[in-house]
């Protein structure tokens, strides 16, 4: 969410402090998740200030669709004797999914972030981003499909 | 293999925008069904579906890969700090 690794490892620092001095102001217990994030989110936007005011780039659902020649890019794979090492495509998976992710605009990264990686809920992850249901659905759903059109290599030859 | 698919048919536009939706179990049963209904008989529909529940799986995977650094010592001594204050504020 912060876009670079060092600010993130100050974020998330700066997060479990100020959790730990107010802990005694979180009033449900039941929704201790979503405040934490949100925490860390005001953060995250403390931090990159500086961009929080330029225009965010909308995707529309138009440019994510399937291209008509077939967007996928699988990587070249030999043949199955000289198939990668399991272990390795997952890490340079992980590492394209981490890229692909960078790439996508904030408003989408944060949803996918919440949802996805971090496993909130859709109304956690609405009450994190101060947003309703609807748009943190319709966020995820440009979000993942974004990701999908990056990855569509990868995903071809991953289990 | 990669379908050659446009999905520009309407009833395919229409399954493309709700798909993260069905996925998540956040549809009404009744557009689950019409969903459903549809995918059955639209192969490349299909072919979008596993593709994009497979995106969503490595997401959801990832969390367990990343690697988490140690936290600084004097860090850590701020966290025990703040935690110590919090208690005692609670009384």
């Amino acid at each position: 969410m912060c876009g670079h690794r060092e600010d993130a490892e100050e974020v998330s620092q700066d997060t479990l402090l100020k959790v730990f001095e107010s802990f005694d102001k979180l009033q449900d217990p039941e929704k201790v998740k979503a405040w934490v994030f949100r925490i860390a989110k005001n953060y995250c936007l403390m931090k990159r200030r500086k961009s929080v005011f330029a225009p965010e780039r909308e995707l529309s659902l138009d440019e994510l669709l399937p291209s008509t020649t077939g967007e996928a890019r699988p990587m070249q794979v030999p043949d199955d004797a000289e198939l990668p090492d399991e272990q390795v495509l997952r890490s340079e998976l992980n590492g394209e999914l981490e890229r692909a992710l960078r790439e996508l605009p904030e408003i989408y990264r944060s949803a996918v972030l919440l949802r996805d990686v971090e496993g909130l809920s859709t109304a956690e992850a609405a009450e994190v981003l101060d947003v309703n249901e609807d748009t943190v659905k319709q966020r995820l759903h440009r979000g993942r499909l974004a990701l999908r059109k990056s990855l569509a290599g990868y995903l071809e030859v991953a289990k | 293999m990669t379908h050659q698919h446009s999905h520009r048919d309407p009833a395919c536009l229409e399954v493309f925008a709700r798909l993260s939706e069905f996925i998540d179990g956040e549809l009404p049963a009744l557009d689950c069904g019409e969903i459903e209904a549809h995918i059955a008989d639209c192969p490349p529909c299909i072919d979008f579906l596993n593709s994009l529940k497979k995106c969503v799986a490595v997401s959801e995977e990832f969390r367990n890969a990343a690697e988490c650094p140690p936290m600084p010592a004097e860090m850590e001594e701020k966290l025990r700090a703040a935690w110590t204050a919090a208690l005692a504020r609670r009384g």
